[in-house]
């Protein structure tokens, strides 16, 4: 039942404030922005253009990469803009502007899928346009097609939720079991998966006996009872805590015979599978010490953030710092005219005393860094190497192993900004190997 | 929107502790020690602590004056290492060497080789060192504490030193609670035992070094007894000396000790074998400072062949 420990970690404050607080839904917005970049990958062309009737579930965003997924329209309504908008990753990105017309019709296209086989359950969940919940957004489908001569047979069920005040997907496992269970076992019939386990981290203990009872129902299925440890819900940290394999440096899942996907996700695809609707609203946890009423709120894709916190009772005051996603990992964003988009798990808006920047002093070696990294980093050195400039010190201290879970910079009591510099370190390396 | 969002890299938390934080556990975790030595020795150690605290504050102060660097002195750490130097002086020190000391330590090991985290020798180890070669007598004017009656002033010594010249040996309880010649704040075994676990509660030490350096010191010295194997007397050599204030306080600095775990092992048992080394073999009774000393130099050399394999990587791969 409990899970191995991976080395490192930090015990972050949980202030999972929403735990309780069932979903709730809200109006439409009158006018939504879906940007064309919602996932790692080749970005979406639109393929509409300005004038155009669009309804729900109709695509309105595709590539022809394989490493993409296709974004549909959450509404219906008529395209009043097509062109760069700021997004919630900080630059300008082509974006379809919608004007809706509040009747919400549904798109012909949106019918449950056919599946006979893993090619077209492989290709529905593509069009389903669904990509990682949990926050990273990488294409679902891909996952699902492993590459040759590759096994998967565990399925690792990411619900750790580690990140402080998101409680969207244990929302998700209280609200929506049926779903949860359900598409497990579309995943393991079509992949042909021999043992599934669910990661849980044991903060959540109704959680957990919501997914014990899913367990007791099939014995392909167990649960680890995870220690409430950041990052435990990192991809490569969860399935050494769940399976024990560990994923080495620049590999993926699929090389130790695993597919993860977070617990959202899988209950998705069950959704769609029943209703042939694409992703087109998310479960999003508004908290922070600004807002009124921290809240879970179903939001449509593509929903102005503003609005989202105006669902919530609005500020108490003038928010000094807005973040799309936990506090760990999330981006502080420029604006609140940006849009939800599909990976966004959370909302939260600061005060000045929790959202300011501490200034960097001095390293002391302290080593608490090297400590807490959970892979075997040594921060320190990265951040010294980053200073000086050094690729070779970069290299040599691996900067592109590093997971950016923020663990160095949050015990870091010099308060340097070590995540912030690995960013710029891996930004040196990629430069550098380009010039080769 | 009128007010302008703050936007900053992640993580948008950190937890609580500074640098200032850290250094002020240090002195909490020496407070027992140095209530012990001012107990012991009387005003005049106490005397001793503050005038050299004050040097090294104003060393700190000026030397960042002078470099044009932020201004450091808040962080502590000049009180640490004018606290730990202090406790590292016999009680009789002249008061200006005692200030020579403070400003050597700060100026000369510390700030010059670039303040905090850089210094590549313990700042107040490194200034006891050259106050030792430069005016012997004056840092081994031993004397016996104030609850020492019955003792031979002319030919009072240290319980290592006593032990060296085959003269008469303190009782184990009396170095225990700390009631022997030596150091300010080296005596008292209790008091420093006190502190080092303080720090390993408030995780501001690991284990490593404190539990390695002295378990190599006492397996050592059993085994290298005076009349043959296994005939040492371990608890003498743990408590005798300067090992409970070097285990704890001096050999764990952040900047001065390997950066991974594996590497304060190799770290803190090279502090052990000199250790033992200089005591055993070498015409000085106490060895500490200079065995800490030795391994300060050789961290560099430790860390770079002790650089972790990232995780998964390695033997590893599944």
């Amino acid at each position: 039942m409990f899970g191995r420990m991976f080395k490192g970690g930090v015990a972050v404050p949980h202030r999972k404030n929403t735990a309780n607080c069932e979903t709730i839904g809200m109006d439409i917005p009158t006018k939504i922005v879906i940007p064309m970049v919602q996932h790692i990958g080749a970005p979406c062309q639109p393929t509409v253009k300005k004038g155009d009737t669009v309804k729900v579930g109709q695509v309105i965003g595709d590539s022809d990469a394989f490493v993409s997924a296709p974004i549909h329209s959450s509404v219906s309504g008529t395209v009043t803009n097509v062109g760069p908008m700021l997004a919630a990753n900080g630059s300008h990105v082509v974006s379809v502007e919608i004007e809706t017309d509040g009747k919400q019709e549904v798109h012909e296209s949106v019918v449950p899928p056919e599946i006979n086989n893993l090619q077209e359950f492989v290709s529905a969940i593509r069009k389903s346009g669904l990509v990682g919940l949990g926050g990273a957004g990488f294409p679902t489908h891909i996952k699902m097609l492993p590459p040759k001569g590759k096994k998967i047979d565990m399925l690792v069920i990411n619900a750790a939720e580690c990140e402080p005040y998101i409680t969207a997907d244990y929302r998700e496992c209280i609200e929506n079991s049926w779903s949860i269970i359900s598409g497990i076992n579309i995943v393991v019939e079509h992949m042909g998966i021999e043992q599934v386990v669910i990661g849980v981290e044991d903060n959540k203990p109704e959680a957990i006996e919501v997914l014990a009872k899913i367990a007791d129902k099939n014995d392909k299925i167990s649960i680890k009872k995870l220690k409430s440890l950041y990052p435990q819900g990192a991809e490569k940290m969860l399935i050494y805590a769940t399976t024990g394999r560990k994923v080495p440096p620049g590999k993926l899942p699929s090389d130790v015979g695993c597919v993860v996907m977070n617990i959202t996700s899988v209950s998705f695809v069950a959704d769609y599978i029943k209703t042939g609707m694409p992703l087109i609203k998310k479960r999003i946890t508004v908290d922070g010490s600004v807002v009124f009423n921290p809240s879970n709120v179903e939001v449509l894709i593509g929903t102005p953030l503003e609005e989202v916190f105006n669902r919530c009772g609005g500020f108490k005051k003038p928010p000094y710092k807005i973040i799309m996603g936990g506090p760990m990992m999330g981006v502080a964003q420029y604006s609140l005219q940006t849009s939800v988009i599909k990976n966004t798990n959370a909302l939260l808006a600061f005060d000045k005393v929790e959202g300011d920047l501490p200034s960097e002093s001095a390293c002391i070696r302290c080593g608490k860094c090297v400590e807490v990294c959970p892979m075997d980093l040594l921060p320190l050195e990265i951040n010294r190497a980053v200073v000086g400039k050094s690729v070779e010190g970069l290299n040599k201290f691996k900067v592109m192993d590093c997971i950016e879970c923020g663990s160095c910079s949050f015990v870091c009591p010099a308060k340097r900004h070590l995540v912030q510099s690995f960013r710029l370190g891996k930004g040196i390396v990629r430069k550098q190997a380009a010039k080769k | 929107m009128k007010n302008k969002l703050f936007v900053c890299s992640s993580p948008h938390l950190r937890d609580n502790s500074t640098t200032q934080s850290i250094m002020l556990d240090v002195l909490i975790a020496l407070l027992p020690a140095t209530v012990a030595g001012i107990l012991f020795f009387g005003l005049r150690a106490a005397a001793v602590i503050a005038i050299t605290i004050g040097a090294a504050l104003l060393s700190e102060y000026l030397m960042r004056k002078v470099m044009k660097r932020e201004q450091t002195v808040g962080d502590l750490s000049a009180v640490v290492t004018g606290l730990l130097l202090a406790m590292n002086y016999p009680a009789t020190i002249p008061f200006w060497i005692a200030a020579i000391g403070g400003i050597i330590a700060i100026v000369i090991v510390k700030q010059l080789f670039g303040g905090i985290g850089q210094n590549f020798m313990n700042p107040a180890l490194g200034a006891r060192v050259i106050l030792v070669v430069s005016w012997a007598k004056q840092m081994t004017g031993w004397v016996p504490t104030r609850f020492q009656t019955d003792v031979d002033l002319v030919t009072y010594a240290t319980p290592l030193g006593a032990l060296k010249e085959g003269s008469a040996l303190a009782s184990y309880m009396d170095m225990f609670i700390g009631n022997i010649g030596g150091c300010i704040g080296e005596t008292s075994a209790i008091a420093l035992l006190l502190g080092g676990i303080y720090l390993l509660v408030k995780r501001i030490i690991t284990i490593e070094i404190p539990f390695i350096y002295i378990g190599t010191v006492a397996i050592l010295s059993w085994i290298l007894g005076p009349s043959g194997a296994f005939t040492g007397d371990v608890l003498y050599h743990i408590l005798g000396g300067g090992l409970m204030i070097g285990a704890f306080f001096m050999a764990t600095d952040y900047a001065t000790s390997p950066i991974t775990r594996k590497g304060r092992m190799i770290f803190a048992f090279g502090c052990g074998l000199f250790t033992i080394i200089f005591r055993l073999y070498t015409n000085m009774p106490e060895g500490v400072s200079f065995a800490i000393i030795l391994m300060n130099i050789v961290v560099p050399l430790i860390d770079r062949y002790t650089i972790p394999v990232s995780f998964g990587g390695g033997k590893n791969v599944a």
